[in-house]
């Protein structure tokens, strides 16, 4: 049979086209179906953290806590704050809680460091912008993890967040961590990180790191579905705040102040 | 049809040569770059998104303006913009690839690129906008070359492709939409939640898109026999006018709201961009030279007599494009991380492998606008150079 | 056909030169160079049989990223009861201590670059 140029390639277009609609249900299928703002499941856990900033003030120069996380996860330090990546830090409590402070606030509180870290919200706007669902929030205890070996580094999920909890791996990070922990693979250039709540530490029913590392006992780490938990108990007897509450993201990491 | 494409005169090939030259020598820089990381950027930990971002948002906006001659054309018969609505086309498909590759060469894994489509997520923006901006190249390739094609024979295009015209009217509407959903959705940065942003993008949009058809249309004119008539210009013109407008409205709308407000975390990123905070002022003087171009283009626009001379018309064109490309190409992105949601200013500029990557970006799109209009063109054999 | 010699002559060369690698791995020989793997320091058993992972260890890699990263499941038992991590770098490695002399004498015969080294960590490359 004969057949002109233009009659093949439309044979061939169509033909393209056809399989292309047929692999879609294929595709479609493997659309992730994690719900999204849990506020705990009836037999999961809801974990959260509580900082008593009382105890942390007026410990000078103690960064336990956070020499603790870097070195467990590998976190590069690059000596500069454009490339800088941190999980967990030092703000000061003007800019931690922003809309909280005011000018008359108790000296010590007002240039004390405030911690600050992911705060693993029930109602995370990063897990919402995120275009492969490489940052998600488990269900089985409302950690919003990451997957680095499936972030495209577009970094839509920093733009998002509120708290800039988020660092990206502007280059190579591999040079500049000072000491590596063998038992914690390290990230690659081009992928963005966050505290992940030490999930790998928790499934060895161990606490995070930082919790781990803070001399002064000021962190609590637990779940609050949990009626008996001990951060249950110190949110009910005592007063506490958290950051940008008004922005409807339902943080888990409390502040007593 | 694309064969045409490889034959041309001296000042075409020169022209295309220098586009290569500047194509090659952005895909350098962009070798290192992919070598190092991004930080070769002047990207940082505050401002994450800059000047590849912020392209990639202007240029959707040049590729959305193509309904502009599209939507009068085929949807009211306004049969004089017959002869430009295969440029608008052309102009989009450029913009749209440009689009692509400045989102490619901003992504910190950019072969993992495919997982987009391989675990789509349907709550993310950045899904449906890489579905709309994929769709609208395809579509503006199957209208230009049916449309093309069916002139180059002297027929009448087939009637299937009206309704694919008439669908790409609200595609582009909606391409523009998406990229602004990107932003207008974010409760961390208060400078772009705003319901005004994706008609502000629309408008500008609206205006910076057939600015750059009327230019090219006299570009045309002076360089080869395609003459695109006084009429349909002028009518672009009169669209620009009444686009740029409402730009410049909702710009005012969008400082009334939070300059009368004053709530602090709205103020502070229009503190930003008009007067500095601190010593970090970069941007200011851009944005008084965006300031000051718009409201001049406005002056010879809204004016008959500057509109109608052609020469204070390329003035007020190049006046509007250069006031929307600072205003969404350099100020919109940044100032929404300016300052950081803690509340901290960390300033932007751009690099200068970042800068040659996206003059070779800008030239690979411009060297695919050479291409397909050299098409058009000979398709209609109006290439040969006016003797003048 | 016109200039039908110099088309033919230019299939033929160019024939020649894309099937390079076929004739060029046929004539060194090097081909049959066929790397040998240094065997296991300790363990019984792999945690699949040797087959399998010869010709599926990736697979399995790649379950074992999901399960671990994106189910939270990071143990499981094996056939001996033994319940070890579903680890490249704590468990895989555990047994084969060498990396160069295991994981890399297959790869660079077959000229892939996996990277998965990029982040996760030889124990033996930090010494």
């Amino acid at each position: 049979m004969s057949i002109n140029r233009r009659k093949f390639m439309k044979l061939t277009g169509l033909t393209a086209i056809g399989l292309a609609v047929g692999t879609t249900p294929k595709i479609c299928s493997g659309i992730s179906s994690r719900p999204q703002g849990l506020q705990g499941s009836e037999t999961g856990k809801r974990l959260a953290m509580v900082i008593d900033l009382r105890k942390c003030v007026g410990v000078g120069e103690c960064d336990d806590c956070i020499k603790a996380c870097h070195f467990s996860h590998n976190v590069p330090d690059f000596g500069n704050p454009k490339d800088e990546i941190k999980w967990i830090w030092k703000e000061s409590f003007e800019h931690a809680f922003h809309e909280q402070e005011h000018a008359y606030l108790d000296e010590s509180l007002k240039h004390a460091p405030a911690l600050v870290l992911c705060n693993h919200c029930d109602n995370p706007p990063c897990v919402r912008v995120c275009p492969t669902q490489a940052t998600w929030k488990r269900e089985k205890d409302g950690i919003v993890m990451m997957d680095w070996h499936r972030c495209i580094g577009c970094r839509y999920c920093i733009v998002a967040c509120p708290y800039g909890s988020r660092s990206f791996n502007w280059r190579d990070p591999r040079p500049f961590i000072k000491e590596i922990n063998p038992d914690f693979p390290t990230r690659t250039r081009g992928v963005v990180e966050k505290c992940t709540f030490c999930e790998e530490r928790l499934a060895r029913d161990l606490q995070p790191a930082c919790v781990d590392a803070c001399k002064e006992k000021a962190m609590f780490f637990g779940d609050l579905e949990d009626p008996g938990s001990e951060i249950r108990k110190l949110l009910s007897e005592n007063f506490s705040i958290r950051r940008k509450p008004g922005l409807g993201t339902q943080p888990e990491v409390y502040y007593i102040v | 049809m694309l064969e045409k494409a490889l034959s041309g005169d001296k000042r075409y090939w020169v022209w295309v040569f220098s586009l290569l030259v500047l194509i090659f020598i952005g895909f350098m820089f962009y070798l290192r770059q992919f070598g190092y990381g991004l930080g070769i950027t002047g990207l940082s930990r505050d401002v994450t998104w800059g000047f590849y971002i912020a392209q990639f948002t202007f240029l959707v906006g040049v590729a959305a303006s193509a309904v502009m001659v599209v939507l009068p054309y085929y949807l009211h018969d306004y049969k004089m913009f017959g002869k430009i609505t295969i440029l608008g086309e052309f102009l989009a498909i450029g913009s749209v690839i440009m689009c692509m590759t400045f989102i490619f060469v901003d992504m910190g894994q950019p072969f993992r690129i495919i997982n987009v489509f391989l675990y789509p997520t349907l709550h993310s923006m950045m899904f449906w906008d890489t579905v709309s901006l994929g769709g609208y190249l395809v579509l503006n390739i199957i209208i230009s070359r049916v449309t093309l094609n069916a002139e180059r024979m002297s027929i009448a295009p087939p009637r299937w492709i009206k309704p694919v015209i008439i669908l790409s009217i609200p595609w582009a509407v909606s391409i523009h939409t998406v990229t602004a959903f990107l932003y207008s959705g974010l409760a961390a940065r208060p400078f772009w939640l705003t319901a005004i942003l994706a008609p502000r993008f629309l408008a500008s949009a609206f205006s910076a898109g057939p600015v750059l058809l009327i230019l090219f249309c006299l570009i045309l004119r002076k360089l080869t026999k395609f003459d695109a008539g006084r009429e349909p210009v002028q009518k672009l013109a009169l669209i620009v006018t009444y686009a740029m407008a409402i730009n410049v409205f909702f710009i005012m709308m969008e400082l009334f709201t939070a300059i009368y407000s004053d709530i602090p975390h709205h103020v502070s990123h229009f503190e930003y961009l008009y007067f500095g905070l601190g010593d970090k002022a970069t941007l200011v003087p851009w944005m008084w030279t965006s300031s000051i171009l718009a409201v001049l283009s406005l002056i010879l626009l809204f004016n008959p007599g500057t509109r109608r001379n052609e020469s204070t018309l390329v003035i007020a064109c190049v006046a509007v494009f250069i006031s929307l490309w600072i205003d969404k190409g350099l100020a919109m992105v940044v100032a929404g991380f300016i300052p950081s949601p803690l509340g901290s200013v960390t300033e932007y500029w751009p690099t200068l492998p970042e800068f040659m990557i996206s003059v070779g970006i800008y030239a690979m799109g411009l060297l695919v606008v050479t291409g397909l209009y050299k098409i058009a063109l000979t398709v209609r054999g109006e290439y040969a150079a006016r003797v003048s | 056909m016109y200039d039908a010699g110099k088309i033919i002559i230019g299939l033929i060369i160019f024939f020649v030169l894309i099937t390079f690698p076929i004739w060029y791995n046929m004539a060194s020989g090097e081909a049959l160079d066929v790397p040998e793997l240094e065997k296991a320091a300790k363990g019984e058993q792999c945690v699949r049989d040797t087959d399998y992972m010869t010709t599926n260890h990736m697979d399995l890699l790649n379950e074992w990223r999901d399960q671990v990263v994106r189910d939270g499941e990071r143990y499981e038992t094996g056939p001996d009861g033994v319940t070890y991590e579903r680890s490249l770098s704590k468990t895989c490695l555990d047994c084969h201590v060498n990396k160069d002399k295991f994981c890399d004498r297959c790869h660079n015969y077959a000229a892939v670059d996996p990277y998965c080294w990029d982040c996760h960590i030889d124990s033996k490359e930090l010494q």
